[in-house]
């Protein structure tokens, strides 16, 4: 940028502040774009050695573009069975774990946004507690194992039906957004609380009920460790169990045994790692940048209540 | 008289007992849509807290949690006295006081340095790709760390071998737990951690920034002496909520990075209560040691929070 006259005539304090101004948005531009590349590059790598050839991969050839393009790592995992029974499993407790999140949050959340709920604050003070103590692992476990969950779908459902985080988000919503009014106007026309919350708020929610379905189904998309203390049978693991077998206890060398030798297994073994990776986390990487202004919706409204 | 009816609150005749009994009557739906919750926080979240006192019985399954022989302080001495206790909280302490005290700062600078980019394209760009990691499930961030440290193959160790280095196994030496588990953090969740304080600081009055400006100050002063102070009872907020977990390390990650080589800093509390607990089958003991976890928490929360009232009026309750 050239600066010409008229400009150092009409302000020439002007000119050292353009220039401390310039020196902080270079400063800038250069910090954000490390920031960027320490995060996409870890993620691209991932795509291009789950379709350059291993032993390419392995011998740190593979940096900036796939090479020797293969398909060999998908297609194994095609066939390992153990991936798509978790898939669906996985499928399955989200759909359910998100139906049930769903179902108790939202009318509860309402409920407790009414300013006119004798009680509210004391069913506040009881949900916000449990967010800063628990009882811990062992009581949940045997109470999980009291009330026969143990090894059925309901263990990863019933202990994370409600998420007070979530709960409060909602209700912080619920507040803003629908006017006293309104809910005057509905009583005097003689509606009651269930068709006024069914016929004017709900319609009247949908951003903080797409943010609600979106955190739920995420965190059970992710989750293991539950799966992990109440699941016995391996084929109801979901897919996180399955992924950790495969990433961290090479259980996929069964499926690469008619590779030639060990060094080969190998080889195959890390470029299925690669694959799975890509592989588990397609649903999210392709809605992500769909759903990311839900996303931070979410989070906004959560910060107005802090 | 309908509007009365209506609002029954406000009928003058009764006693304020009355009201409020007429006004629980009036809204018995409401009460309807948060049993089912309430239902769950009573029984998911408060019974299990009943199930604390086995810390102090020696629980058999036979006797149940009610019926089983007191044995006092028994397990709590028994972690205290224990060969691992000092190597666990110092394990436990380090991750968690390491990981605030270095990835706490790291969205708050995100923040100001994006809520100061002159181009708004680049800005949406730099954003959306620094939330993404914190969709990735924490069996694949492991699973990534350990492709990208192994020693042989990893790129990592390809990249300081080509420098002239040598191959660090990074994965099994107890030295790198900590750096990686903390890293991991910080790539994992800074960028989506910004989101807060960017909302924070879209609410900052434009007229200050244009006042500065009026007044000579340059871009880094108005970072300095307008956004930073605008942010800071959100970033006061967002530090307590922090301090409160400080004993709090998922048991996600930690499980997953621990090999058999690194358990000298990679066994932590909440580690340690699982394979106690359902592992190894002691149940009190492994409660026992969680309840001390918990407890350690609440009060720190509590004591961060009173701190924080007492110093800058922000606080969470």
């Amino acid at each position: 940028m050239q600066y010409t006259g008229p400009v150092v005539k009409k302000r020439r304090a002007k000119i050292s502040e353009t220039r401390a101004d310039r020196v902080f948005d270079v400063m800038n531009y250069v910090i954000l774009t490390i920031c960027l590349l320490i995060v996409a590059y870890p993620l691209y790598f991932i795509v291009i050695a789950s379709i350059s050839d291993p032993v390419d991969v392995n011998a740190g050839k593979v940096f900036l573009y796939p090479v020797k393009v293969t398909l060999d790592g998908y297609r194994r995992i095609l066939e390992y069975d153990s991936f798509f029974t978790g898939y669906r499993n996985t499928l399955m407790y989200t759909l359910v774990g998100t139906t049930v999140n769903m179902a108790l949050t939202v009318p509860a959340a309402y409920a407790l946004s009414r300013k006119d709920l004798v009680g509210r604050n004391f069913f506040m003070m009881l949900i916000t507690f449990t967010m800063i103590f628990s009882g811990g692992l062992m009581p949940t476990y045997l109470l999980v194992r009291d009330l026969n969950m143990l090894d059925t779908t309901w263990a990863l459902v019933v202990p994370v039906a409600v998420s007070a985080w979530n709960l409060i988000v909602a209700r912080t919503f619920f507040q803003q957004t629908i006017p006293d009014d309104l809910l005057e106007a509905a009583q005097l026309d003689g509606a009651t609380n269930v068709q006024f919350f069914a016929r004017i708020v709900l319609p009247l929610s949908k951003p903080i009920i797409a943010v609600m379905i979106l955190f739920y189904a995420v965190s059970h998309w992710n989750s293991y460790s539950n799966a992990l203390y109440y699941l016995r049978t391996t084929g109801k693991y979901p897919l996180q169990l399955v992924l950790r077998s495969i990433l961290f206890e090479n259980s996929m060398n069964d499926m690469v045994d008619d590779a030639a030798n060990l060094a080969a297994q190998m080889r195959l073994g890390d470029l299925i790692k690669y694959g799975v990776i890509i592989a588990s986390s397609l649903p999210l990487l392709i809605l992500y940048p769909f759903l990311q202004r839900y996303f931070i919706q979410g989070i906004m409204i959560g910060a107005v209540k802090g | 008289m309908t509007t009365l009816a209506k609002n029954p609150g406000r009928d003058l005749r009764l006693t304020r007992g009355q009201r409020r009994l007429k006004k629980v009557l009036c809204n018995w739906q409401l009460y309807l849509f948060l049993l089912p919750a309430l239902a769950y926080f009573i029984v998911m979240r408060y019974v299990p807290m009943l199930g604390l006192q086995i810390a102090f019985r020696k629980y058999k399954a036979s006797e149940g949690i009610w019926g089983s022989a007191w044995v006092g302080m028994k397990y709590f001495d028994q972690f205290f006295k224990g060969p691992n206790f000092v190597r666990l909280l110092t394990n436990t302490l380090m991750i968690s006081v390491g990981s605030l005290l270095l990835s706490f700062p790291v969205p708050v600078i995100l923040a100001l340095l994006l809520n100061q980019m002159p181009s708004k394209k680049y800005k949406k760009l730099v954003q959306t790709t620094i939330y993404a990691p914190h969709f990735i499930s924490t069996v694949v961030l492991v699973g990534m760390i350990f492709l990208f440290f192994s020693p042989r193959n990893g790129i990592v160790n390809h990249l300081i071998a080509a420098l002239g280095g040598e191959r660090i196994h990074f994965t099994g030496e107890p030295s790198w737990f900590r750096p990686l588990y903390i890293g991991s953090e910080i790539w994992q969740n800074a960028g989506w951690g910004s989101i807060i304080y960017l909302a924070a600081l879209s609410g900052i009055n434009p007229e200050l920034h244009e006042a500065a400006i009026m007044d000579g100050a340059n871009k880094y002063q108005r970072v300095w002496h307008i956004d930073l102070p605008g942010i800071l009872p959100t970033v006061v907020i967002m530090f307590i909520l922090s301090a409160g977990r400080v004993m709090t390390v998922g048991f996600d990650k930690a499980y997953l990075m621990q090999t058999s080589l690194n358990k000298s800093t990679a066994e932590i509390i909440a580690v340690h209560v699982y394979q106690r607990g359902l592992l190894e089958n002691q149940p009190s003991y492994s409660t026992a040691v969680g309840m001390f976890e918990s407890v350690v928490n609440l009060v720190l929360i509590l004591t961060v929070n009173f701190i924080s009232k007492k110093v800058s009026d922000s606080s969470l309750f």
